[in-house]
């Protein structure tokens, strides 16, 4: 069932995707062990501002319940990438995208398909911290619940608790619920944002550097943190510090873009090998800061 | 880009290690040398200088958990570093060895050591197989690395040998039993060598490849 794309989606409906299956993946070095999560199929995505080509023919598998870090440097199409994942690309003036991003089998680019309900599905966190400043922190946690139409009060209390609790931000500020949100450090703004984006239920969360704004322990929060909503969530992350790349994620991706600036995957793998033993040697040459 | 400082950090690594397996083949050869000429002197000076061996060996190890908190080194430039501490041991516990021939030989009193012909062709191979395996590290010689782990055959070839031949020495001279037993701790002191030489080996197939093998078990 489409949905009319101006109305808000209800976090309650479980919108029907029409499914695309059938894309065969290559061997990507898939886990021995898949949970019952989502996974996120990438199949020739090229991504485009305008007539400029941003990203080339990338495929890869999100595996479900993982963090998959993608790395690369700056003007590679880290960002670009993954805001294809949940299809904020399109809302830049001119951008769009062709090729297939299956959600669980379901084209988030299929005909008909709501973007809100795609964004609904996949959140998002940014690199700056972006609670609502003057908003409360409670109203910060369930803002996307809200959104939603959802006005049950106690729901809103069980998901704001919950949310916060997930984002291990609930005991530093279940005594000041009600304080506005942009007094909080730049550290607990993030770990808001994260509630914020979980409250919805989310199946898969993208960060882009979410801790790259922040002091070294907020930073290592946010890590644990990505680590344990992984056992929740599937989590994909843009980060451009190598060793949070190695010490979060299950699976890494190495974009690089060449001389004609297209962003393209070099390779993809267990975060274990890409670090110890990558195989494409300009991975070789980024990770071990030879270039980049 | 040229990461300078790492690129100096490493090649200081790798010339210390390079150092140590200097000593190391400095002692094995001044043992086997000591025993062949009936040199207590220098079997003695083997043993004494094996405390500097070792400080040697802690001091790369403490450089390399130095470069290790310091450069988070990734890939190519990690494996170097776990490889470095693995290779170290081998040297270290090689010298040990070389002490070890140096101890047998004081054991052994004035008179020479009871002539075995495959203990001398033992030493020259195993020190062979040293310098080729730390060639090998120099160069990243997959190759070549695969050419020591295949020579430590030659070597427990020879030390089936010299057992049987030592055996049949101890039947012939039932007095001298003591005697030939050093003489076949020496010959279990260079096979030891042997598989020390192809441990290191490994470790330079790991530091180019990345794959942990075992190329050559040997019998013993």
């Amino acid at each position: 069932m489409a949905q009319d794309p101006s109305a808000p989606a209800a976090v309650t409906e479980q919108q029907a995707i029409p499914l695309v299956r059938g894309v065969a993946f290559g061997e990507q070095e898939a886990p021995r062990v898949s949970q019952a999560a989502t996974r996120l199929d990438v199949a020739n995505l090229h991504a485009y501002y305008g007539a400029r080509p941003a990203l080339r023919d990338v495929s890869l598998t999100v595996w479900p319940n993982s963090v998959t870090a993608i790395i690369g440097p700056s003007g590679c199409g880290k960002s670009t990438f993954i805001r294809c994942l949940n299809r904020l690309h399109e809302v830049t003036p001119g951008a769009r995208v062709e090729g297939r991003v299956l959600l669980d089998g379901d084209d988030i680019y299929g005909a008909g398909v709501d973007p809100v309900v795609v964004r609904q599905r996949v959140g998002m966190v940014f690199q700056r911290p972006n609670p609502f400043p003057t908003m409360s922190i409670f109203d910060n946690a369930v803002a996307g619940l809200k959104l939603a139409g959802i006005r049950n009060r106690e729901l809103l209390r069980e998901v704001a608790e919950r949310s916060l609790r997930r984002a291990a931000l609930w005991d530093e500020v279940k005594d000041k619920l009600h304080a506005a949100g942009g007094a909080l450090s730049g550290g607990q703004q993030q770990r808001l944002c994260i509630a914020r984006a979980i409250a919805v239920e989310p199946e898969v969360v993208l960060m882009d550097e979410p801790a790259s704004s922040l002091d070294p322990m907020s930073t290592l929060k946010i890590e644990e943190l990505m680590r344990e909503l992984a056992t929740s969530f599937t989590i994909v992350i843009v980060t451009h510090n190598m060793q949070q790349a190695a010490r979060v994620s299950d699976y890494t991706a190495f974009l690089l873009a060449g001389e004609e600036r297209v962003g393209e995957l070099i390779e993809y793998g267990p975060t274990a090998r890409i670090f110890t033993n990558p195989r494409d040697p300009r991975t070789e040459q980024y990770i071990t800061g030879r270039f980049g | 880009m040229k990461r300078g400082l790492l690129e100096r950090e490493l090649q200081l690594l790798q010339d210390e290690m390079l150092e140590l397996g200097s000593m190391t083949e400095k002692a094995v050869q001044r043992a086997l040398e000591a025993l062949r000429h009936n040199n207590a002197e220098l079997s003695q000076r083997v043993v004494e200088e094996d405390r500097l061996i070792n400080e040697k060996r802690y001091q790369v190890e403490e450089h390399v958990i130095e470069f290790i908190a310091t450069q988070s080194p990734l890939a190519a430039d990690l494996r170097l570093a776990i490889a470095t501490l693995f290779i170290v041991t081998d040297l270290e516990r090689m010298a040990d060895h070389a002490e070890g021939i140096g101890r047998i030989h004081l054991l052994l009193g004035s008179s020479p050591a009871p002539e075995v012909p495959q203990i001398w062709q033992m030493g020259e191979r195993a020190i062979d197989m040293l310098r080729d395996a730390l060639s090998s590290f120099v160069q990243r010689d997959v190759e070549l690395a695969r050419h020591v782990c295949n020579a430590d055959d030659a070597i427990d070839s020879l030390y089936d040998a010299a057992y049987a031949n030592i055996i049949a020495l101890m039947i012939r001279e039932p007095e001298s039993v003591t005697r030939h037993t050093y003489m076949l701790w020496t010959a279990h002191n260079l096979e030891r060598i042997g598989d020390r030489c192809t441990n290191i080996a490994e470790r330079v197939i790991f530091l180019v490849t990345g794959r942990l093998e075992e190329i050559n078990v040997s019998r013993y």
